[in-house]
């Protein structure tokens, strides 16, 4: 009966971050649009895009190799598995003990590895430029990260996100310096690894500036549907992250009843919403920098999360 | 056990004279290759069996060879046969690469003869029981390695590799020569004694230092690196791959076996000079392996860094053994260990991938590649794989020595020293960052040279490379992925060797359910390669077939659409450079003092715009340069000698004599 609720749950939470991946990208745009004092694409727009770019024939470069078809089920997979160990409503899910949050991290390393090859397989020159920004912007993100997992780590005692988001969520944490600092350099992070702004701009195409959007130009139809969804789960996974990791409030436990389930994922759902708007809001009143600026952006994280880390080596109690 | 490995490396030293024969003969290189190849199956498998089954029995044999009071003493713990296997798993690859590889050799006699001996020498370094022994034979590791270094000695390049290989062969020979001396100032030569003998701690210090440079150098630890990726990328590509893959895990040996078995219980201040020189190896060789553009030299660069890696893991293993926390060194320990293994396993890989292609081109310079999948697709899928499982990417075997290594660097609260606790997460950083710079250098490395279009004729004309090549790179890509998803196995593989070495061993990990892994407690962190694995194969093959079947499986060929202005010439394409020039701006203008000078023509002008990028290695310039400057003065004022007449050497010989004298006088 446990190994049948198990199994459902785990089930819940693969097919629950899926469906609201495309929710929270429509509903951050709305958001933005809004601000604008734009009126903005429905809610559900990014669901009908993806049906619509699944339905249409792929155009294949006449050039491109069998790994530039492979590449977006690869990223698809790599991040859904990722984006589903992330406890959302609940910790302590069936397969939470597969990965831990530096083997979530380097799945996603592992898309982005992905990414930046098909970037250049097609041989084109935004491919190789898209490419070339990615992984300088991955070499210091990705540091960054893990170092932030570091000192989140030490203080909870553990890499298990389940673990950790329990831990967090008791009354032992207390206020924390060094979780402050982790706390800003994880929001630096995500809006690198999302290419949000300041780092990239999602809405835009044809720009020098522009990263992500030039390593997937060549791709259409259901690859590129499969690249997007990619991408929106990825936010998703973000910011549940910031959520478990800091927000760990009225998560269902192991063995909770249907009932605290379906209040965790309500509290779960006003959780997007909150951290969806103040992303909108953040992008809209920030300009996009250079790229030759983003390194001193994302090195403010790694100093910050370097320095948490320290703290937490310096003391317990920071 | 033993006898059958000395009779394996007993046939291998009686091929090389045989190879000289062979190498006139038209068949003789895969004669030669294939008793190679014989000899080391031979010698993984008794390794093998000898440290899953055998690995607390330690036999050892005395041969009346060497020295006439000593002889020569071979022994076979859980520690050499670790090492057996991981010397010959890269021998019976490389010499199943070699069967195919090895015909297109211009001048065979240059290679065949050495190519056993050299084998035969690493075999024995790892197997040695006494300070004689190793000292031969790593130094005939090293003379026959030389040799291949310099077999295309026709090439400047490699001349000028050879000598600077040399040299710092001989000086890390000479390291390890004084340490053996101090060592044996008190028992003698024999390992054993030398076990039981209590050296001072003044002494034990100096002998760390000189392990340190000695086992560093060969090794290629920052800053005595220099040499490595001049050598490794001269020699052919099979010998290339054993070279950085297995020559470099017989200096970690060297290093392991004096500073964990030989030396008495560690102090802290070791583990903080090896984390101090392994950490930034780390960083520094991936960032040198970002900024060149030949494929061998990225891959030889890339074998500093790993070794770095595998550096840190035995810093730590020191640092927790000193303060008493032995069953966190058997973790850290664990993690170098496997990761020696994962290397050696993906860098011969990655070798024979450069080799494959520099058969099918003759290049080596990625911006005259390209496009090669399309026109070697099986050598591009085994070089993809090397390439992911060496970025330390899930769920191949490079990502979990370095989670295995990450998870000791979050014990380290633990430690009560306060330099130590300040300097591991600074550690932990320069880690981090080489993890993501290695997986910036192998985008580089296969998005240039097998993606996008050909930039030369050769590569557009390339074909796949033969069958034995392909099979010694897809054994070892097969290698790679079980590594990955079942590490649980040679974890605890390696339980013996942690036990020898550090007195403890990580928990017994192959009785979980569903072969996952757990360090240390299962709150604190585990891992699963396996069902990582089959969840994202389930889920990729779950959402093919689902959007094949319920949305759309059409697809159109045309021209590329690169924003409606493609352009056909294959220039147009990020090259090598250009693809580093983000990175290089940002870290490269400290590290390597690089400066980019951009000369624009004056408008209507039809000269071309020119850029150059002027690069400096500042340690070869701070380090290097000089010693080089004061040898060559030197050797200059002392080739004077040959040209005296005979009164002046009259005179010097009378001279001599009297100082001799004198000195005997007094």
């Amino acid at each position: 009966m446990t190994a049948l609720r198990d199994i459902l749950s785990q089930g819940v939470q693969m097919c629950l971050v899926l469906l609201l991946a495309p929710l929270l990208t429509g509903f951050v745009r709305k958001v933005k649009a809004r601000l604008l004092r734009r009126r903005g694409p429905p809610l559900l727009q990014p669901y009908r895009d993806l049906i619509r770019l699944m339905r249409k024939d792929v155009v294949l470069a006449d050039n491109a190799s069998w790994l530039f078809r492979v590449i977006p089920y690869l990223m698809f997979a790599g991040t859904w598995v990722a984006a589903s160990l992330v406890p959302t409503f609940g910790n302590g899910l069936l397969f939470s003990w597969t990965a831990d949050l530096i083997a979530i991290i380097a799945l996603l390393g592992s898309a982005r590895f992905f990414q930046a090859l098909a970037g250049m397989d097609v041989g084109t020159a935004f491919g190789g430029i898209g490419s070339s920004r990615e992984v300088m912007i991955a070499s210091l993100a990705e540091p960054a990260m893990l170092i932030t997992v570091f000192s989140v780590a030490m203080i909870a005692g553990s890499t298990q996100l389940s673990n950790v988001a329990e831990f967090m969520g008791s009354d032992a944490v207390g206020l924390r310096v060094s979780l402050g600092m982790a706390f800003v350099a994880l929001t630096i992070m995500a809006l690198a690894e999302n290419a949000r702004i300041p780092v990239d701009n999602p809405a835009t195409h044809l720009e020098l500036t522009m990263v992500h959007e030039a390593m997937v130009l060549e791709y259409s139809g259901r690859h590129l549907a499969l690249i997007d969804l990619s991408s929106q789960l990825k936010l998703l996974l973000y910011v549940s992250l910031i959520a478990c990791v800091f927000l760990p409030w009225s998560m269902a436990t192991a063995d909770a009843s249907a009932a605290r389930l379906v209040y965790g994922a309500l509290v779960y759902f006003g959780k997007l919403v909150v951290l969806g708007f103040l992303l909108a809001v953040f992008e809209t009143s920030i300009a996009k920098m250079r790229v030759f600026r983003i390194p001193e952006f994302l090195g403010a994280a790694l100093m910050l999360a370097l320095l948490a880390t320290l703290l937490r080596f310096v003391s317990g109690s920071l | 056990m033993i006898a059958v490995a000395l009779w394996s490396v007993a046939v291998l030293l009686a091929l090389a004279p045989a190879g000289v024969v062979l190498s006139t003969r038209p068949r003789g290189s895969l004669i030669l290759y294939g008793g190679c190849l014989i000899a080391t199956s031979t010698l993984c498998v008794t390794a093998l069996t000898d440290l899953l089954y055998f690995p607390h029995l330690a036999p050892s044999v005395t041969l009346p060879i060497g020295l006439p009071w000593l002889g020569a003493h071979f022994r076979l713990d859980a520690l050499s046969a670790f090492f057996l296997v991981v010397v010959n798993l890269g021998g019976v690859a490389a010499s199943l690469f070699a069967l195919g590889y090895g015909q297109h050799e211009d001048s065979p006699g240059r290679v065949l003869p050495f190519y056993p001996a050299y084998l035969a020498a690493m075999n024995v370094v790892v197997l040695a029981n006494d300070a004689f022994s190793f000292l031969v034979a790593w130094e005939f590791m090293s003379l026959t390695s030389w040799a291949m270094v310099v077999s295309h000695h026709r090439e400047a390049e490699n001349v000028r590799a050879g000598y600077v290989y040399l040299l710092m062969a001989s000086f890390g020979t000479l390291a390890l020569l004084l340490a053996f001396g101090l060592l044996a100032s008190g028992a003698g030569y024999d390992f054993d004694a030398i076990r039981a003998s209590h050296p001072s701690a003044a002494l034990t210090g100096m002998v760390v230092i000189l392990v340190l440079l000695g086992a560093g150098s060969k090794a290629g630890l920052v800053p005595l690196h220099a040499w490595l990726p001049l050598a490794h990328p001269a020699a052919p590509s099979h010998v290339s791959g054993l070279m950085s893959g297995v020559m470099t895990k017989v200096a970690v040996y060297g290093f392991v076996r004096i500073v964990f078995d030989l030396l008495p219980e560690p102090v802290w201040w070791w583990s903080m000079v090896v984390l101090l020189v392994g950490g930034p190896t780390a960083t520094l060789g991936v960032l040198y392996a970002l900024m060149q553009r030949d494929i061998k030299r990225v891959l030889a660069y890339s074998t500093i860094e790993n070794i770095g890696i595998i550096f840190t893991g035995l810093g730590l293993a020191l640092a927790f053994k000193a303060e008493g926390l032995d069953w966190v060194a058997a973790l850290a320990f664990t993690a170098a260990m496997l990761h020696v293994f994962n290397h050696a396993l993906f860098k011969s890989l990655l070798f024979f991938g450069a080799g494959a292609v520099l058969g099918a081109t003759g290049e080596r310079d990625m911006e005259k590649l390209g496009g090669l999948i399309h026109r070697m697709p099986k050598t591009a899928f085994a070089v993809l794989v090397g390439c992911v499982a060496i970025s330390a990417l899930p769920p191949f075997n490079g990502f979990v020595s370095e989670w295995l290594t990450f998870q000791a660097i979050l014990l380290s609260p633990q430690l009560p020293n306060w330099g130590l606790k300040l300097i591991i997460p600074a550690v932990g950083g320069l880690l981090a960052l080489a993890a993501a710079f290695a997986a910036a250098c192998f985008v580089k490395l296969y998005g240039i040279s097998f993606l996008g279009r050909p930039r030369s004729d050769v590569a557009a004309s390339a074909h796949e490379t033969d069958r034995f090549s392909l099979a010694a790179m897809f054994a070892l890509a097969v290698l790679c992925l079980v590594a990955g998803i079942l590490p649980g196995l040679f974890i605890d593989a390696l339980a013996p060797v942690s036990k020898a070495m550090v007195g403890n061993v990580m928990p017994y990990q192959t009785g979980l359910d569903w072969l996952t892994i757990v360090p240390i407690a299962e709150s604190r962190s585990s891992y699963n390669g396996l069902l990582v694995f089959l969840f994202a194969a389930l889920s990729g093959m779950a959402a093919a077939s689902a959007i094949h079947r319920l949305a759309s499986d059409r697809l159109r060929r045309a021209p590329a659409w690169d924003c409606g202005y493609p352009d056909p010439s294959p220039t147009i394409q990020y090259s090598a450079s250009s693809f580093s020039q983000p990175i290089r701006r940002v870290f490269g203008s400290v590290i390597f003092a690089a400066r980019e000078i951009g000369e624009m023509p004056p408008p209507l002008s039809p000269s071309p715009a020119r850029l150059t990028v002027d690069m400096r290695d500042l340690i070869w310039d701070a380090l290097y340069a000089p010693i080089a400057k004061v040898i060559g003065v030197a050797t200059e004022r002392i080739n004077m000698l040959q040209f005296f007449t005979i009164r002046r050497y009259l005179t010097l010989v009378f001279a001599a004599l009297i100082v001799l004298l004198l000195v005997v006088a007094l």
